[in-house]
This record gives structure tokens, C-alpha cells and sequence, in this order.
């Protein structure tokens, strides 16, 4: 799970890492308002999206004046802000975050995740800050300091001394640094966030370090244990039928083909996917049912799929193991009826109770084409959405 | 011969009379292991499905020598569950639990560094050595003795690659399910160097999937020390880049993990990688002969 930056900032604060002064605001008055609270003579407003790339989209602004932040707010709130992270429809802007600027030195990037590679926490440091750090790893690995913590012993002096020096940091700067660097990790281990990003970290004309942006992303599986963290989700950032699914125990992506896919199981999902697409079609989306599908989430999931417009196909492919044959297919039925299915499905049972499922859905009077052969379903599904 | 687990593997189940722990056990027996009993703390000494309840593990593996253990506790009390088997000297530790936070198997994987016990998962169907013992969720009737060995991080997939080894006369040697999330037990190359030492394994299929380098990993293994033919198919190929797919490790991000990166590298150590996959089963079957 994601978090807006002004939130993100809130932990920052909580974990003893220096930001800058700032509140967050929903209205171009109420951002004049914060701006005046703040005090000073210059602010940065940034629209709040989850989603980087904000400042070439024209989604950040430095303002001389309240007059320039109302400005700024009344034309970016209630927007869709286009980056190169968030695909062609943008994400909506409904709160600015504004901000006391600072005089900066110098720009670096800072990050600490959970490494699956060395099955460590690691700290990635580079002195090129403000850029896209993939891309400094392309294109300068030299500039690029990464090291684990050992889980037993945990973050030492030593390790931020090493990064503080290859700054080029002196005097109680070292210490700022160990501070920043300290706060990450424990914000990383008692949250359960898998990565915190300072980019850019910034040194001011006063020689103080400033986390001048701030992104969070939080382990799903974890959620659970921290109510603070799961209240500041933003359903609206994310995508309306991700989130509708997420409640109904499903795992689903949109994607942008039209051929609808109802799978067991994540591997089996994505091969099901690549399969339509060696076959000539493009998934419309990729949707797990989950191991113990009822009827009742087979029915949802099918609801879910016929909700995208583009779907011209339907293909339903199910490995039993755990979830039973003839469930999935009195489920599908279930669904066709309740919500009335105009498009053609191909369905493919296999495993356990696998007979007994073809029957329900050959019996069923539905137009329903049964197959048993994965490949040959969906050549068939292919050839289907192209027809219609 | 087999690999990790036989008709002599004595199991017993942490989560024992739970809804899922009861469901799975009473497969397992039907299947024909030997669980020889469960722990659900609090329970110490009632019987449940024919076997003992015990309260620790430790119990349970001085009374009935169990050797193995399969996992069905909730994702918060996983990494309690796999520590607990671990220190009183259970040899392979079988997790099927899905959902349990990243940070609980960093630790558990720290704990478990340097020594010589097996984890299988989390977030895994299992392991099964066909018509001898079955260790998790999988269906058994689609299995066979036989002489594929089959190793793979998704569930389902794994039933599919099975299947069609089954359908085209081959059977399997072992089925190691490796399980879907980041940080995890057995990795391809701890699987694949047991099949290569194997006798009853003759050809071996590796099940992939977008995210990490492990797929990479086990090209550069294979390629320096493995002799047997291998079948590899990897599922992504068409996953957008930043979207976890369902399985918690199933992420491209910053173009590493790509299907087309593990395709390549697998490609290059000689693997023969099916580009559709229902074409694991003739692959082998050809690849055998």
C-alpha cells in the first residue's frame, strides 16, 4: 500500500527525520490559509498523488505569494495529474501539500527496503539526488553506495558514517545523517513499510539535511497489525475495481485487452494471460479466485469482469485442487443468471471434481462452451472476441 | 528413490484442528503418509483424526519421531510455528501459510542461517513424492510415480505441470512447491542440486515466475552442473511492470525481474523454455525420449 508524501512526512516527524514545514490543504482557500499559518515568503505546493514524477508534470510549483499558491491550487485540485508513472488517465488531485522552502545546497538520494535478493534490510545512498534512481544505476553505478543490516545486530554508527563521508559531509552533519538514517529503519521495522524513499535528501545554505520528499510503500500482508498505517489509505488513488475486488478476497489488475480471464491461483492467472496472448488476443485483466473460491466470490469475480466494457470474451480456467469443480461451476451459473452474461465464455475445469463440473455447466441450458484442453480454449476465446 | 521426503518420513501437522489443518490432514492420511500426530497448544492430549494432539512441538517429536512438519497456522503465528519446528529438530518444515509479513521471514530466515534443516514456503502448495508421501495441499489423484522432478513458485501451475507429466506416461520423482513470496525456504538451486543427485529422477521441470533473480540464479546452476534434461516455463510474460501479481514476490520493478530476462538466461544454460504452458508435458516427453 501507498501513502501521500504530507503523510508520509507525518511518520517522518514521528521518527525524528528533519522535513521542512508543512501542512496539507483541500481547498485553494484553505491552502492560502495553511501558507499564512506556516509563515514566510516562499512556498512549494505540490499536488498529492500517488505516483512520482510530479514536478516535470506540472504537478509542483514554487509560489512568491498566497495570491500564487490560491492560484496554483484552484487550477490543479479536482484534476487528474498525468505523470510518466501513472499511465494515460492520471490520478486525481484532491489535496495540495504546502510547504516552507529552503535554500538548497546540494541534492541526494536515500532509501532503505526489504532486499529479497540478500533476504536483508539494505540502504541504496547515491550523491546523484533528485534523479530516478534506476536510472543512476544504469548509467553511473560508481555513484551508488548500498549495504545490508544485520537483523541481530541492527543499523550501526558506522554504516551512516560510511554514507555521511561519501556525501561529503562534515562536522554534526555525520550526526544528522545517523539521525535520518536511524529513523528510517526503525519506521521500516515497526511499521512493516517495504520501502522508504528520501529523494531528493537536500543539505541547506545553513548546513542542515532536509528529507525534501517522501514515499512509503507498506507490506498488504502486514496491514492487519497497524490500524494507523491501513487509515491513511486513499481508495482513490487506486483503481475503483482493484479495490472493490481487494474486499472480496480477489487478487485482480485491469489491463487493457478485452478478453476477460477467471483463474485459480496466481502462477496459473499470469500463465493463463501469456497464453491468450500467444494465441493472438490480449487480456483484459488478471483475477485470481483464490484457493478457497465459494460461489458466492466466483459470482463477484464474474461481476467484476463483465464491468469492463471492453470485454468481448470471457475465459474461465480452473486447476481444482483445494476449490472443488462443481463449486466454481454452480457459481458461474450463479453469476450468468444474476447478472445476465451477453458476451461469450469459455470455461476449462480441471482436477478435482472436474466431471461433475462440465456436467453442471452442459446441463445448464446457458451458452456456456465447455473445454478441457487449456490450449484449445484458448484458441477458441481468441477467435471468440474477435468475432463479436 | 525420491528427493526430501518418502514412504518412511514420519509427519505431523502444527495447526492440527483448525479448519484448514483437519481438511488437509484427513487428505493426507487418505493419501497414505505417515502423520503421526499435530500440535494446537492448549490441546495437549486429545485425539483428534485418529492421532495425538500435543502442545509443543518438542513433544511431539520426542513421542512419535516425526521427522517432518506441515504448517497451518494464521500468517501472524507462521513465523512462531516455523521457529518452534525448527528448534526442536524437525528436519523439513513445510509452510503452507499465505500472507505472512516479509519482515517475520527475514527474521526466521535469519535464525535459520548455516544449518542443515529445510523450509519449504511459505505461500506453497507442498511437497509430494508420488504414491509414498504427500506434505501439503495438492490434489494426489493427479500425481504418478514417476521419473520427472518437478520444482516451481506457484501453486496451481505446478498442478498443471504435473498433469500433463502424468497424461503423457512420465509421472513424478518429487514435486516441490517453493512457494510465491519474496523471501522464502528452498530455492530452485537447492531443489534442482537434489534432483541432479537423484537416481529416480531422469528429467527435471522448473516452474517461474516475474520477480527477483532466483529464475537467473538457477540458469547459472544449471548451466555449470546439471546434466539432466530441463523443462522450463515462466509465467508474466504479459504482467505490467510495478503491479504485484498476486503472489506477493510477482513484481517487475525498475526492469528487473522480467520474464524475458529469466527466459533468456534459462535459454542460455540450455534449458528448453516452452513458450505456452501446455507444452511442459510434450517437452519432457521428448526431452526423455
Amino acid at each position: 500500500m501507498n501513502i501521500h508524501e504530507y503523510q508520509a512526512k507525518q511518520l517522518f516527524k514521528l521518527y525524528g527525520i528533519a522535513v521542512p514545514d508543512g501542512l496539507p490543504a483541500e481547498s485553494p482557500g484553505h491552502a492560502e490559509q495553511v501558507a499564512r499559518e506556516l509563515g514566510g515568503s516562499a512556498w512549494a505546493v505540490k499536488a498529492q498523488v500517488h505516483a512520482g514524477g510530479r514536478g516535470k508534470a506540472g504537478g509542483v510549483t514554487i509560489a512568491k505569494s498566497y495570491e500564487d499558491i490560491a492560484e496554483f491550487s484552484r487550477k490543479i485540485l479536482g484534476t487528474h495529474l498525468v505523470t510518466k508513472q501513472t499511465g494515460p488517465e492520471g490520478l486525481p488531485v484532491e489535496m495540495v501539500f504546502v510547504e516552507k522552502t529552503s535554500q538548497i545546497d546540494k541534492e541526494f538520494y536515500l532509501s532503505c527496503l526489504v532486499d529479497r535478493g540478500s533476504e536483508r534490510v539494505i540502504f541504496i545512498a547515491s550523491s546523484a539526488g533528485g534523479m530516478d534512481i534506476e536510472e543512476v544505476a544504469e548509467t553511473s553505478p560508481d555513484q551508488i553506495v548500498t549495504f545490508e543490516v544485520s537483523p541481530a545486530a541492527g543499523l550501526q554508527p558506522y554504516q551512516c558514517r560510511n554514507v555521511a563521508f561519501a556525501f561529503g559531509f562534515k562536522g554534526d552533519q555525520l550526526k544528522k545523517l545517523e539521525k535520518i538514517m536511524s529513523g528510517m529503519y526503525t519506521l521500516l521495522l515497526e511499521k512493516d513499510a517495504n520501502q522508504i524513499e528520501i529523494n531528493p535528501l537536500v543539505t541547506t545554505d545553513t548546513g542542515d539535511l532536509l528529507a525534501l520528499d517522501a514515499k512509503i510503500n507498506f507490506d498488504d500482508n502486514a496491514l492487519a497489525a497497524h490500524a494507523d498505517i491501513t487509515a491513511m489509505r486513499d481508495a482513490g488513488q487506486e483503481d475503483e475495481k482493484e479495490h472493490k475486488a481487494q474486499q472480496h478476497g480477489l487478487n485482480y489488475i485491469t489491463l487493457d485487452g478485452t478478453i476477460g480471464c477467471m483463474v485459480n491461483g496466481a502462477g496459473l492467472a499470469m500463465a493463463t494471460m501469456d497464453l491468450v496472448k500467444l494465441k493472438g488476443g490480449k487480456p483484459a485483466n488478471f483475477l485470481d479466485v483464490g484457493g478457497g473460491a465459494s460461489t458466492e466470490r466466483v459470482a463477484e469475480a464474474f461481476k467484476l469482469i463483465l464491468s469492463d466494457k471492453n470485454v468481448k470474451a470471457v475465459l474461465v480456467n480452473i486447476f481444482g485442487g483445494i476449490v472443488k469443480c462443481d463449486i466454481i461451476a454452480e457459481g458461474i451459473l450463479a453469476a450468468v443468471k444474476e447478472v445476465g452474461v451477453n458476451v461469450p465464455v469459455v470455461v476449462r475445469l480441471e482436477g478435482t471434481n472436474a466431471p461433475a463440473g462440465r456436467k453442471i455447466l452442459s446441463e445448464s441450458g446457458l451458452n456456456l462452451i465447455a473445454a478441457e484442453d487449456l490450449a484449445v480454449a484458448a484458441e477458441q476465446i481468441v477467435a471468440l472476441a474477435e468475432g463479436v | 528413490m525420491s528427493i526430501l521426503i518418502n514412504k518412511a518420513t514420519k509427519v505431523i501437522c502444527q495447526g492440527f484442528t483448525g479448519k484448514q489443518g483437519t481438511f488437509h490432514s484427513q487428505q493426507t492420511l487418505d493419501y497414505g503418509t505417515q502423520l503421526v500426530g499435530g500440535v494446537t497448544p492448549g490441546r495437549g492430549g486429545d485425539t483428534h483424526l485418529g492421532l495425538p494432539v500435543f502442545d509443543t512441538v518438542e513433544q511431539a517429536v520426542q513421542i512419535t519421531g516425526a521427522e517432518a512438519s506441515v504448517i497451518y497456522v494464521p500468517p501472524f503465528y507462521a513465523a512462531d510455528a516455523i521457529l518452534e519446528a525448527f528448534d526442536a529438530g524437525i528436519k523439513v518444515i513445510v509452510c503452507i501459510t499465505e500472507g505472512i509479513p516479509v519482515l517475520h521471514m527475514l527474521r526466521v530466515k535469519a535464525a535459520m542461517a548455516g544449518t542443515d534443516t529445510v523450509l519449504i514456503g511459505p505461500n506453497c502448495p507442498g511437497v509430494i513424492t508420488p504414491g509414498e508421501c504427500k506434505i501439503g495441499i495438492m490434489p494426489g489423484f493427479i500425481h504418478q510415480p514417476g521419473k520427472v522432478g518437478i520444482v516451481s513458485r506457484s501453486g496451481t501451475l505446478t498442478y498443471e505441470a504435473v498433469h500433463q507429466t502424468t497424461r503423457e506416461g512420465l509421472g513424478q520423482s518429487t514435486c516441490v512447491g517453493i512457494g510465491g513470496d519474496p523471501i522464502h525456504g528452498m530455492n530452485f538451486i537447492d531443489v534442482i542440486s537434489r534432483f541432479q543427485a537423484d537416481d529416480a529422477t531422469h528429467g527435471i521441470v522448473m516452474v517461474g515466475e516475474i520477480g527477483g533473480s532466483e529464475e537467473e540464479d538457477a540458469a547459472e546452476y544449471i548451466k555449470a552442473h546439471v546434466t539432466k534434461p530441463v523443462v522450463g516455463y515462466i509465467a508474466g510474460q504479459t504482467a505490467p511492470p510495478g503491479k504485484r501479481m498476486g503472489h506477493a514476490g510477482a513484481i517487475v520493478t525498475g526492469g528487473k525481474g522480467t520474464a524475458a530476462g529469466k527466459i533468456a538466461a534459462m535459454k542460455a544454460a540450455g534449458v528448453d523454455v516452452v513458450s505456452s504452458p501446455t507444452d511442459i508435458g510434450v517437452a519432457m516427453k521428448k526431452a526423455l525420449g
